[in-house]
């Protein structure tokens, strides 16, 4: 399968989880689960998909949302403004 | 409209954006920093934010409290980086004709601002410790965990 480009960054746990703020990475994963999923097996990411949403391109998007090269991803932590 | 600032909001002057000849009433929310939660004693608090998807949500969120209340003009500003205890947290500001729309999407707009935006909070303890609030009880527990 293809690899695509994908570029990721992070915030509050999950940035502290994996040591940096943003990375570009390649990857074979169809959706945004496929991704978390091989992200959370190398890094060891503590919270599971139902506890999180994703971004993609700066818009909320479902799990299963098709990925494309170039797309940008981000992994969204609980949220506690205010 | 939304903003994030990184810089104090109680050296910002919120109230001039809503001079309005057609106002009756103007309604503001102050989140502060308190010195405890959950039982513990919290010293300091620090936010970040995804700004982009923020303002793009804050935006939405803004916009329905217009939809939904009869109201003049809606606005929030929320902070970035370390807070202090008692520092403003949060700001937001709604103007009405008349005082009971402005109470109304004042809650709206406070309540969702809360729940929908991407904005964390990390709690520095008194006893040297710190959390991230609502993330450290979902990672131990492995399921979701109410804002």
């Amino acid at each position: 399968m293809q690899k695509k480009s994908f570029n990721i960054q992070y915030f509050a746990i999950l940035r502290e989880q994996r040591g940096c703020s943003v990375e570009m990475l390649e990857s074979t994963a169809v959706t945004a689960a496929d991704l978390y999923a091989e992200l959370q097996a190398e890094h060891g990411f503590e919270l599971d998909t139902e506890s999180l949403k994703v971004a993609i391109n700066d818009a909320f998007c479902d799990w299963s949302t098709p990925l494309q090269t170039g797309d940008a991803i981000v992994f969204i932590p609980p949220v506690a403004g205010g | 409209m939304f903003n994030l600032s990184a810089t104090p909001l109680e050296a910002i002057d919120l109230k001039s954006r809503f001079a309005d000849v057609r106002a009756g009433g103007y309604v503001t929310f102050e989140g502060w920093v308190r010195n405890h939660n959950d039982g513990r004693e919290v010293l300091r608090l620090e936010y970040e934010a995804y700004e982009q998807l923020c303002l793009a949500e804050a935006s939405q969120i803004i916009n329905e409290a217009k939809e939904h209340f009869d109201i003049i003009q809606a606005a929030c500003v929320h902070r970035t980086g370390m807070l202090e205890i008692s520092d403003m947290a949060v700001w937001v500001g709604i103007s009405a004709e008349h005082r009971g729309p402005a109470f109304d999407a004042c809650r709206y707009v406070i309540d969702n601002v809360k729940v929908r935006l991407p904005i964390w909070k990390k709690e520095y303890y008194t006893d040297g410790d710190s959390d991230w609030v609502n993330c450290e009880q979902c990672a131990a527990h492995g399921h979701a965990h109410g804002a």
